[in-house]
């Protein structure tokens, strides 16, 4: 456990399996797993900052949530991102709603061949 | 004790109430080749029958009885497994290779496979194996138009044995009702000479010794309305549809749509389960999910024939399929712009103002 956070170790999600076999998992390729992570913020972002909220790395080890007024929080990986989120913004963040998806497609040019 | 495997499979025999559960479950363990398997019964009767029924009364046998698996005795699942587990170890049972869960007919399969990769000792000795459900074809019909659990039984299972053929013997209408629920489920006739122990309880599509995917392909293309057993719609609460895609899915990106849509709607998407081609990646990697969790995906070793593009099938309660290929394209797909990478820059046109709830 990490006696700053207080995370129990060893906790793989399934996202950490497969982006490079190891990446996330072994303690080797330390470069790799960096730029991993910071692809994986960057990727939450684009989400995120639909709702007004940031994501970063915390010491390559957990990842830190943020509001606008600075309301923060420590999450270990992507299972308890969205739980958190919906904290943070009290409402629903729902991937299925039509705005939300319009806004994503303007972003990422789905339409873009 | 040695060549016991590092991981034990689970087993899970599920199915509606009176489908022949215990019956098939019987046959299975008269079968040598489940000789060492251990056998786990729940049973939401006041008084426990099926084990006496297997004829196997052994020390690898455990009942839980009055409870339902999925809600009341849940944590004594947990508990029952860890404590053969601790008896294997310590030689007081003989070494098993693979648990068999019969749950109840009422019981959603789903808590049992979350129990044993939540508990923090069942998920470094365990795996979620195939899910077997018997459907039978005298009620099965019936119960699916009536029950939810026979749906969500159906839906979940990774095969389905249809039972009780010798008393009906046309079970037409019946697989194709089942197919398209579960359209890439092998579904097998009880009576089938083929029916072994090894069809139904190898792993399926993501073991990482196989490498690929479960041989039945992918059955439907697009989206089937469920009818009753009079051919009317049904409440089109449960769909499977698939989606297909040219471009490469960028693996980071799908993971942040995936878990959203599961944090949201776990209890909906009863399962996912595809074949995917990420960007930088020469392999496909299969990816399987049953409502909240989410098995780890698995790089397969080459892809199943000439077509590249990448098929998730979804299996829903409730949910527009229009709208979840709209947003797994719109979240997840690489564009082509970018030399093949995912697009870097986030405009920041500051929050949405849409949908404020709370």
């Amino acid at each position: 456990m990490c006696s700053l956070c207080g995370i129990l170790g060893g906790n793989e999600h399934w996202a950490d399996a497969v982006a490079r076999p190891g990446v996330y998992t072994r303690n080797t390729e330390r470069l790799d797993r960096r730029r991993e992570r910071a692809n994986r913020v960057h990727a939450a972002n684009r989400v995120l900052s639909c709702f007004a909220l940031s994501l970063s790395d915390w010491q390559g080890s957990s990842y830190v949530i943020a509001n606008r007024t600075g309301k923060s929080e420590m999450i270990e990986d992507l299972g308890h991102l969205w739980p958190a989120a919906e904290k943070m913004t009290g409402r629903p963040l729902d991937p299925l709603d039509p705005d939300l998806i319009a806004r994503m497609e303007a972003l990422h040019g789905s339409d873009v061949r | 004790m040695t060549d016991l495997p590092l991981f034990t499979s689970v087993n899970l025999l599920t199915g509606f109430l009176g489908s022949g559960k215990t019956t098939l479950l019987k046959r299975l363990l008269a079968d040598p080749s489940l000789a060492d398997a251990a056998v786990l019964i729940n049973e939401f009767g006041e008084t426990g029958l099926d084990h006496h029924l297997v004829e196997r009364i052994d020390e690898n046998m455990v009942l839980l009885q009055s409870g339902c698996l999925c809600c009341t005795v849940r944590g004594e699942l947990a508990d029952a497994i860890r404590d053969l587990l601790s008896k294997r170890d310590r030689g007081i049972v003989p070494p098993f290779r693979r648990l068999v869960i019969e749950s109840t007919g009422l019981a959603d399969p789903f808590p049992v496979l979350s129990t044993l990769k939540a508990d923090p000792v069942l998920r470094h000795h365990f795996k979620a194996g195939s899910v077997i459900a018997t459907v039978d074809a005298v009620n099965g019909m019936r119960s699916l138009d009536t029950y939810l659990e026979s749906n969500r039984q159906a839906a979940v299972a990774d095969r389905i044995v249809v039972t009780k053929t010798d008393l009906v013997p046309d079970t037409e209408r019946l697989i194709e009702r089942l197919r398209r629920i579960n359209p890439d489920c092998a579904i097998i006739d009880a009576r089938d000479p083929g029916l072994s122990v090894d069809a139904l309880l190898s792993d399926v599509g993501r073991s990482p010794g196989s490498r690929s995917q479960s041989a039945s392909g992918f059955y439907c293309e697009e989206s089937l309305d469920l009818t009753d057993a009079e051919g009317n719609p049904h409440s089109a609460r449960f769909r499977s549809f698939s989606i297909s895609v040219d471009r490469p899915v960028d693996w980071t990106a799908f993971g942040i749509w995936l878990t959203m849509l599961i944090n949201r709607y776990g209890e909906q998407v009863l399962r996912v389960k595809g074949i995917l081609n990420l960007a930088g990646e020469e392999r496909p990697v299969a990816i399987h999910g049953v409502q909240h969790l989410v098995h780890p995906p698995v790089h397969m070793e080459a892809w199943p024939s000439a077509d590249r593009r990448s098929h998730i099938v979804f299996i829903v309660d409730g949910l527009d399929p229009g709208l979840i290929k709209r947003s797994f394209e719109a979240f997840t797909l690489v564009k082509r712009a970018a030399n093949g990478g995912p697009q870097r820059e986030v405009p920041d046109e500051g929050p949405m103002t849409v949908g404020v709830g709370g």
